[in-house]
């Protein structure tokens, strides 16, 4: 089984440009409906199926994600 | 010791550059100077002082070599003549906005264009009112000999790191080309030195350096610009530099630099021995130039000749000095052509005296 | 979730601290804050922050210096080779990177390029291509395609009359002096990873002193290209990638 994951969004500075979202192997991330304070629907966590696994940060343009995985 | 040596201009302006711890000089060949990367090839400064000496691919190649060297808190340096000088320029103002030192040397030939390979002065405009973009102002140095080009190389470093400005040696091609007695200073130490303006690789405990002429914010610019005037008004202040020759009882002045006043000092002496008192004041700074020394002279003489290589530049200068106060001509001989002392002679009885 | 992860010790990827905190400029998706952050990565692992100095281009990546923890210098359009030159050349023992875009690497700068790798100059040149002069607002590139459109060429590139996309990698890769050239890519996460151990490679070269390394990515420009950052990443690859193909086009004989 997958070890488990998450992450933590710097909101203010993502762009919501949504590159990250098709490279999640588990549908963890989606754009949200709310903006940050420069008008961008950032990044949001739908569900708890992150499994650390990275790609979403390695992607990221703005470096706006940090990545937790269990020892 | 003096160490006297007969060199030609070029070569001990190149001599001058290893003996005032240049760190680096990058240029491209370009007559009438192309002997100082020669000499300093032959010479092999990267044993003799471990100075960087490299034949870039053009001009702004070199310049911008200088640029990244100058950044790095060294003791950079270039040379070219006038269409050489002309590609250096956007280089020389991004440097000038970084606010880096740097040693520019001009053997100037005549222009426009290609011109010719001759000697001229038709670069004054250009070397002391800025020369590329935006508002900037070069330290510039006028040598009327060998011996005087050899020390502004070091007085030009000199300069440029106690004001972190560019630095201009604006000779031509009789002084670059000529042979003379010369007095060699004593080889100084590269120095070691990381000015803290300097990237040198980032220091712990201290931001990042960041050497640019970007401002985006207009606000951010003029403070910038502000710096730079307020810069420039103290080199007015403290670097001008002039000489006057038999000023004392003078009745009329001739105005020259560099080639131009050698050759009316022998006009001023042929018009001395007919009874004209008239004396010579040369410039040796033509940025900051000598406005308050003539203004001076202006009380006491009739009239003010200039005598240049070109068609009439450094003469505008004379008349904002003089502010209406007497006559100001100019003579000059351009293309490449020099002036003979009959001709100035007889340009200061035509022009000035019975004019 | 029963349990929180988010502590030190399960941390496995944070932005590095040889990028400053600045919020970029760059418009949302776009390529140059990942060559970036792969570029600074680099440096934060080697351990060579305070041994590195980086020349900034004229182009979109102008303010580049803003972003990278490192000594800087902005140089003019196209010079930035030189400027490192001189850099590297009083500096022999430091790390010199340029980070440029195609109108500044491969159109004013060209003489710049070529002569800098051709004297195998020991720095590193950070190329990025995205086929168009985004900062000026999408006017055609050097490495614009045939039939791209942009601003100054509406109706795309006409090769009769605009002349062709120049593959100015693979030119330098013919110079004696070039060392290690590459070209990658940054818009999923393996191009990513791959891209990054290319600059990796090419860093660690410049203490062989063997020559220039030149590492290309192939970027996108949603703006200039006005499409959605999703859908630039994937017209890039249909498009982009047939005419300037991924992978090594000079490996260092050992």
């Amino acid at each position: 089984m997958a070890k488990r994951g998450d992450i933590v969004i710097d909101i203010e500075r993502c762009k919501g440009c949504g590159v990250c979202v098709p490279f999640c192997p588990t549908e963890t991330i989606a754009l949200g409906p709310e903006v940050n304070s420069k008008g961008y629907n950032y990044l949001v966590k739908v569900n708890d199926t992150c499994t650390g696994c990275t790609n979403c940060a390695v992607v990221c343009p703005d470096a706006v994600i940090t990545v937790y995985r269990e020892k | 010791m003096k160490e006297l040596r007969l060199m030609k201009g070029n070569e001990a302006l190149a001599e001058a550059a290893i003996r005032a711890g240049a760190d680096a000089y990058f240029g491209y060949p370009i007559t009438p100077q192309s002997e100082v990367i020669e000499y300093l090839m032959a010479e092999n400064p990267a044993e003799r002082t471990g100075m960087v000496v490299l034949q870039a691919e053009s001009e702004l190649a070199a310049i911008n070599m200088v640029y990244g060297a100058a950044g790095c808190g060294k003791k950079a340096m270039t040379s070219s003549s006038s269409p050489g000088i002309s590609l250096k320029m956007e280089g020389i103002s991004y440097i000038a906005g970084a606010e880096l030192p740097c040693l520019i040397v001009n053997v100037v030939r005549g222009g426009p264009g290609l011109g010719t390979i001759q000697p001229s002065q038709s670069d004054y405009f250009q070397a002391v009112k800025g020369g590329g973009h935006g508002d900037y102002k070069l330290i510039v140095l006028a040598p009327a000999t060998v011996q005087e080009t050899v020390d502004y190389v070091k007085l030009g470093f000199d300069l440029a790191f106690k004001y972190r400005n560019p630095v201009m040696i604006l000779s031509d091609g009789i002084i670059g080309q000529m042979m003379e007695k010369v007095e060699l200073f004593e080889q100084q130490a590269r120095s070691t030195e990381e000015p803290e303006w300097a990237t040198v690789g980032k220091k712990p405990g201290r931001d990042h350096v960041i050497v640019t002429s970007l401002q985006l914010q207009s606000e951010e610019q003029e403070k910038v610009n502000l710096r730079l005037q307020a810069k420039y008004r103290e080199i007015e202040k403290n670097e001008v530099r002039y000489e006057t020759i038999m000023t004392e009882d003078a009745e009329y002045l001739f105005v020259a630099f560099g080639s131009a006043a050698r050759i009316t000092r022998k006009a001023m002496e042929m018009a001395r021995a007919k009874g004209i008192k008239v004396g010579l004041l040369r410039p040796q700074t033509l940025f900051p130039y000598p406005y308050e020394a003539i203004n001076k002279l202006a009380d006491q003489v009739k009239g003010i000749l200039t005598v240049e290589m070109n068609a009439g530049q450094m003469v505008e200068d004379v008349r904002l000095a003089v502010n209406g106060k007497v006559k100001v001509e100019h003579f000059g001989r351009f293309g490449g052509m020099i002036p003979n002392p009959d001709e100035i002679l007889n340009a200061l009885e035509q022009k000035i005296i019975g004019g | 979730m029963a349990e929180n992860l988010i502590k030190p010790e399960n941390l496995v990827y944070k932005k590095t601290s040889v990028m400053t905190d600045k919020v970029m400029h760059y418009c949302p998706g776009c390529g140059h804050g990942t060559a970036h952050r792969i570029l600074a990565e680099v440096i934060d692992e080697m351990g060579i922050q305070n041994e590195t100095i980086g020349v900034a281009p004229v182009g979109c990546s102008v303010l580049a210096y803003n972003y990278f923890d490192v000594d800087m210098t902005e140089a003019a359009h196209g010079r930035a080779p030189a400027v490192a030159t001189g850099i590297r050349r009083v500096f022999p023992e430091k790390y010199v990177f340029t980070y440029q875009g195609d109108g500044d690497l491969a159109a004013i700068g060209t003489a710049e390029t070529i002569h800098a790798c051709n004297r195998g100059e020991n720095i590193l040149i950070v190329f990025i291509n995205n086929g168009i002069y985004g900062m000026t607002g999408g006017q055609m590139a050097p490495t614009t395609l045939e039939g791209m459109k942009s601003s100054t060429s509406p109706r795309g590139r006409d090769i009769k009359t605009m002349g062709n996309p120049l593959k100015i990698t693979e030119l330098v890769a013919q110079l004696p002096g070039s060392y290690f050239v590459t070209r990658q890519s940054v818009h999923t996460p393996g191009s990513v990873r791959k891209a990054k151990r290319a600059i990796k490679k090419a860093m660690e070269y410049q203490k062989l002193n063997k020559g220039t390394c030149l590492v290309e990515i192939v970027s996108n420009c949603n703006s200039g290209w006005k499409m959605t950052p999703v859908q630039a990443n994937k017209w890039m690859e249909e498009n982009m990638f047939p005419f300037f193909p991924l992978g090594d086009i000079k490996v260092p004989q050992e």
